[in-house]
Parts: C-alpha cells; structure tokens; sequence
C-alpha cells in the first residue's frame, strides 16, 4: 500500500497528445485534467495543434472531445483539417466528436443590464455530458470580448469557466492570440489558465517560414524549455524535439554492400553497417550522385526498398544520367522498389522538406535512403539550424534502422579546399564519410576517392581512383611515387615506364650473369693452366735433386776407389772404424 | 421634376413602413437559465415592457435552456438571459435583466414609432 502511493505521488498524470514530439518535450503530454494555453499570432497553427489534441484523444486514447469554436464554423473547420487526414464527420458520426459553433455577432447583440455566460457553460456541459468528453478545445475563446461589451463580467465568467473546466476533470486547450510586445496574450488569458503555457512563433529569414514552438510553463514538472521546431505535414502537426531526443537506437552489425566491390574493400571488406549514414561529399562532378544512385540500386537487386530524394535533377534525368555508368534504375521503379522523389529545394523551408521526407518514408518504409544533395537542402539557412534540423532526420532514419546516404557538395571545387570546414556541420553526426577529390594533373582531371572515417570498422587508409565509365563504377589503385599522387594517364603511363624500366633492368642483370659465367669459366681455365705449370715445375725439381744426389755419391765412390788403389794411409771409410 | 418626385415617394414608403410596423405582429423569445433571481426578474421586465407597448400582438416564449440545452446551440445562446426578436425582422439579441426599458424598446423599434420623429433625437 506505501509502495503504490509513493509511486503514484510524484508525477502529475499526463494526457498525452499523440503529436510527434511534443508529448516527449512535455513528458508524456498535456496536464491532464487540467486547461492548457496555446497562444500564438495568427496562422502559426494554434487550431491545428488544438484538434489534433482531440482527434488523436479520440481515436488512440479512448477520450472524446468536445471542440468549442468561435470563429470559424464546423464545416470550415472540418474542410481545413481534412488536409490533415482528419475526418471530422465520421468522428462526429461515431459520438467522438462534437463540434460547437459559437457564433457573436456585435452588431445583433444589445446589452440590457445584468447578465452572466450561463449559455455557454450549457452548452458546453451538454456537448461534454453527450459524448462524455475528457478533453475541450476552446478555439478561441478571446473572440468573446469583441462580442461583449461588458468585459468584468466576461473576465469573471473566464474564471469561472476555467474553474468549470478543471472541476469536471477535463483537459482543455485553449487558444489565445499573442499579445503586443511582452504580453503572452491579447486579452492576458495567462492570468486564467496557469497550469501549462505554450507559446507557438512563425518567422521568416530568408523569405522562408519555419515555426517554432516552446513550452514557457508546466507547472509542477520538468519540461524541455528549448524552442523547437515544428511543422504541419499531411499527417497533421509534427515537433522536432532536438535534446530530448535519447541517444539510445538499436544498431545493428549486419553489413550492407554499397555495390561497389573494392569500396566495399576500403571498408573493412563488407561494406557499411545497416541503419547507419553515409556521408559522400566532393565537389562538383565528382562522383558524388553515381555512388548514391550505386547503392540504391544496390539495395534493390538485394530486393530491398529504396528511396531517392534528389534535389537537383528530375527523375526521368537521374534514370537517363546513371544509364550511362551502367545503372539501371528504371527497372526497379516499376517494380516498385525504388521511389525516386524529386523537388526543388527552394520550393520550402527545410524543416518542410523534412516533414515530407518523414512522411515519404513512414509510407514506403524504404531500407535505404538516399538524399542527393544534403547541402542543397540548407541553402539559405545559417548552420545553427541546419544541425539540429539535419540531426533529427538522421537520427529518425538510424530509428528506422534505414541505411541513409547523403551527398554533400563541397564548395571551392579544388582539393585544396580542407573539406572538414565545408560540411554545414553534419559530418560529425555521420558514421561513414567517404571524400571524393578531383585531382588535376598533366593536363586532365581525375577523380579520387578515400574514406575519411568509417565507425566501427577497420577502414583502408589509402586514396584510391574512382573511374566512371560505361562499364560501371570501380576503383583503381592509383600510384604513389615520389611526393605524388598519379592517376589517369599520367598514371597509365607511368605504369608503363615502369614496366619498360623493369624489363630493360631485368635484361641487365641477364647479361651481368652471363657476363660473371665466362669470366669464372676463363679463370678457371687459367687456374688449370697454372697448376699444370706449378706441376711441371715440381717434376723439374724433383729432377734436378735426384741427379745431384746421384752425381755426389758417384764422386765419394771414385775418390774411395782411387785411393784404394794408391794404398797407403786410406782414409777408412766411416764403416771400418764401426768394424774394430 | 424626377428628384423631387423621388423623396416624395420615399417619405410615404418610409410612413407606410412605420404605419405598418406600429401594427407589426411581435415574435418574442426569452431564454433564462432554471429559477434565479435575474431569470425572473428578465422574465418580470419583459413582460412587463410587453404588456405597455406591444398588448394583443405579440407571442412571448420563455425557456429555461437548463431543461432544453439543444436549443441553446441552436440558436446561438451563449449570456443568459438572451432575449432574441425572431419577427419582424431583423434579427435582434438583446443579454441581460432586461432592466434598461429604454434600450429594448431602442432595439425593439418601438421608441421611433411612438415618439415624434423631431424629438426622438432631445431624448
């Protein structure tokens, strides 16, 4: 029992909205049972958020609603959200809705003495009591003091009804028109409704439109106070929350091919991660579009479904253009894989743009998505904007688990512009970057291509040639000689310099050896030669000692003889004495 | 001879019309909100006003919107009490206690019919 009441206490009970975004802004939506304030100057979508409020009370959480109008009436009304795929006769129809005009006509209206609004409050009681409504809209309720004179009354009738509202447990929205200079609202409706204020802006820069939307107060709880971009698309009103957005997308490791197999290669050899981004930026004529176009393709032949917003050609031109490197995408349009959406970018604000991107992509729910060029999207936006815009789209696609590709021009043209400075600031939100570079030299240009950064794989380092041709798209080793880097011709022909260098150096070493074999064959015959000499000699030698020998011991013979002969005192031999 | 002719015509048009109005047949709606004190001094006074300046032609209806809250939506009721003049035309709303005779009879066009025209406007 402790437990269930410790929990039940912190939090304020919240009515969500069902509009993206702005229940994670406020934290799960609306207070509940309580009135809301939305004010904001004319045609910056005050009803529009009001009645999605209802519809989606109506058809996602069980509540129905009364939706109390004054200036406009319930067939205009419906007619205007109809754009939203709002269908108000049916809900009307089916007891989720009651639409309730409330018309004042000044001119008709004679005031004669003591009145209150009791009227409003019946009929606002029946509408709620006939369908049993948790939610009012009251659109707008200031219209009521060009219609009475007497505003102490109406002011205190205000209160009341605020009061009404907050005792019958109904959560209500209720519009203002923003007041002049510091004042919230015109008629300071703030005063009556303090329990939630949100503030909607529309401002022009740069001849475009962007809304914004903020929550000035919620009382009692913890709210992104930040102002928040917001759009109305086909499927009604939409909030971009930027910080509250959590960090926390499955990833997968699967791995997607990009199509290009020695790209695939650079990458760790399996090409990039599914639902991650890539982003491929150079400058003009680069290549930049062939390697989206590449991979959309790509997907299709794997049978997935692809998307390809392009903001720079029409579609029959990019089918006609990527024909002539070998793509074909117009098969796989009409098999209904591809969806290729062209615009032009000038034609809306960015945040515009986004709005059909995401509503293209939660109707065809493509696994790859490419977006030809990003850069276009953000002319005539300052970088402030375009981050946090650009982001929620990234962060949206990686949600989705798509696979995005972005390409990016790189203004400057040359390589010797740094590329890191000309990325509005979405390269760090990318997982892959792959930078394609012309580099002109001995009169032509060549394209190269190397991968900045490449998260979560082990990536090539090396700059590679990115050769377009009617054969498709592949990369070639380019080559690296000296301080430079050769590619085209200049390095076809330095291929072939190299390979007649290597020839001729290889005939070189042929005659060297050959060359060595003859001179060791002629030493080693003069080494036989020699050594014949040196054994002749010997044997000359050898000679001459025995003739000596043989002559010195004739002479000791005859001298012997001799003196025998003579008698007398021979000289005894050295024997003769070994005998006595 | 024309332009002098033409507010000849138009003064016995417009006589016709005030003749024909002080003879009008007075449709009169009031809606009040259940028994309160202003419900019921509405009704007092406008009955009232009714019975000195509009005796045998007209048709008063009261209804307590509490017990009838369509009829509010329908037409339109939003201060109570309203009184709305449904005939002649045009179209009036009168809110409060009907405690300002002198307006009603204003916007009933029952002060121009009854006063001389010249001193309508000392009033």
């Amino acid at each position: 029992m402790r437990k269930k009441q410790s929990e039940s206490l912190p939090t304020l009970s919240r009515a969500p909205t069902g509009i993206d975004g702005l229940d994670e802004i406020t934290g799960g939506g609306l207070p509940a049972g309580r009135p809301t304030l939305v004010c904001g100057s004319a045609g910056c979508g005050k009803t529009m958020l009001a009645m999605e409020f209802l519809v989606r009370g109506a058809t996602r959480y069980g509540e129905p609603g009364v939706f109390m109008m004054f200036e406009e009436n319930a067939a205009e009304l419906t007619a205007n959200v109809r754009s939203l795929g709002f269908d108000l006769d049916t809900l009307a129809g089916e007891n989720q809705i009651v639409l309730d005009y409330v018309h004042i006509d000044r001119s008709e209206i004679e005031e004669t003495g003591d009145y209150d609004l009791e009227g409003l409050f019946i009929r606002l009681g029946h509408a709620v009591d006939a369908i049993g409504a948790k939610r009012v809209v009251l659109d707008s309720v200031e219209a009521l003091f060009a219609g009475i004179q007497n505003h102490a009354v109406l002011r205190a009738e205000l209160r009341r009804l605020f009061r009404w509202l907050k005792a019958r447990g109904l959560t209500a929205i209720i519009t203002g028109e923003k007041g002049e200079g510091a004042a919230i609202t015109r008629y300071g409706l703030e005063e009556y409704v303090a329990d939630c204020v949100i503030i909607l802006d529309q401002r022009i820069r740069d001849q475009i439109c962007t809304r914004r939307l903020r929550v000035l107060k919620y009382r009692g709880t913890a709210h992104g106070m930040n102002e928040y971009p917001f759009l109305i698309g086909a499927h009604g009103f939409s909030v971009l929350p930027i910080t509250s957005l959590q960090l926390d997308h499955e990833v997968s490791s699967q791995r997607v091919a990009t199509g290009i197999p020695r790209l695939d290669t650079m990458l760790g050899g399996q090409g990039v991660f599914r639902g991650s981004s890539v982003l491929v930026s150079g400058s003009a004529g680069t290549g930049k579009s062939s390697i989206a176009a590449k991979m959309v393709e790509t997907a299709c032949r794997r049978g997935e479904r692809a998307l390809y917003f392009a903001y720079e050609e029409s579609t029959a031109q990019i089918v006609r253009n990527m024909r002539s490197v070998d793509i074909d995408l117009d098969p796989w349009v009409k098999k209904g894989l591809l969806q290729i959406h062209s615009s032009r970018p000038t034609l809306q604000g960015l945040e515009q743009h986004l709005v059909v991107m995401h509503d293209l992509v939660r109707a065809f729910r493509p696994a790859v998505v490419a977006v030809d060029p990003i850069s276009n999207l953000t002319m005539a936006q300052d970088d402030a904007q375009v981050k946090p815009t650009l982001m929620r789209l990234i962060d949206f696609l990686k949600k989705e688990q798509i696979t995005a590709v972005f390409t990016s021009l790189t203004e400057g043209g040359d390589a010797t512009t740094t590329p890191e400075e000309s990325q509005v600031g979405v390269s760090s939100l990318m997982d892959t970057w792959l930078l394609l570079r012309n580099v002109e030299f001995t009169g032509e240009r060549n394209r190269t291509i190397y991968v900045l950064k490449s998260r979560g794989m082990a990536h090539s380092n090396q700059v590679r040639e990115f050769v377009l041709s009617d054969k498709g798209i592949d990369l070639v080793d380019v080559y690296l000689g000296g301080d430079r880097v050769l590619t085209g011709s200049a390095r076809v022909s330095q291929e072939m310099q190299e390979l007649a260098t290597a020839t001729l150096r290889g005939q070189d070493h042929d005659r060297k050896l050959r060359h060595l074999a003859s001179r060791r064959r002629a030493i080693e015959a003069q080494i036989a030669a020699l050594q014949a000499e040196v054994e002749a000699e010997t044997e000359e030698v050898h000679f001459v000692i025995a003739q000596e020998t043989l002559q010195v011991n004739t002479t000791h013979q005859n001298t012997d003889a001799m003196a025998q002969k003579r008698g007398g005192a021979v000289r005894p031999p050295g024997g003769s004495k070994a005998k006595r | 001879m024309k332009k002098r002719a033409a507010p000849r015509t138009d003064i016995q048009a417009m006589e016709a019309a005030v003749a024909a109005r002080a003879n009008a047949h007075y449709v009169l709606r009031l809606y009040v909100t259940g028994t309160t004190s202003r419900s019921g001094r509405a009704v007092a006074n406008i009955r009232k006003i009714c019975e000195d300046h509009l005796e045998g032609r007209y048709d008063l209806e009261v209804v307590d919107i509490t017990q009838h809250p369509t009829l509010a939506e329908g037409e339109q009721i939003i201060a109570a009490p309203t009184l709305i003049k449904k005939l002649p035309l045009p179209l009036r709303r009168f809110i409060g206690d009907m405690s300002q005779t002198e307006r009603i009879l204003i916007g009933l066009d029952l002060r121009d019919a009854e006063a001389n025209p010249s001193t309508t406007g000392k009033h």
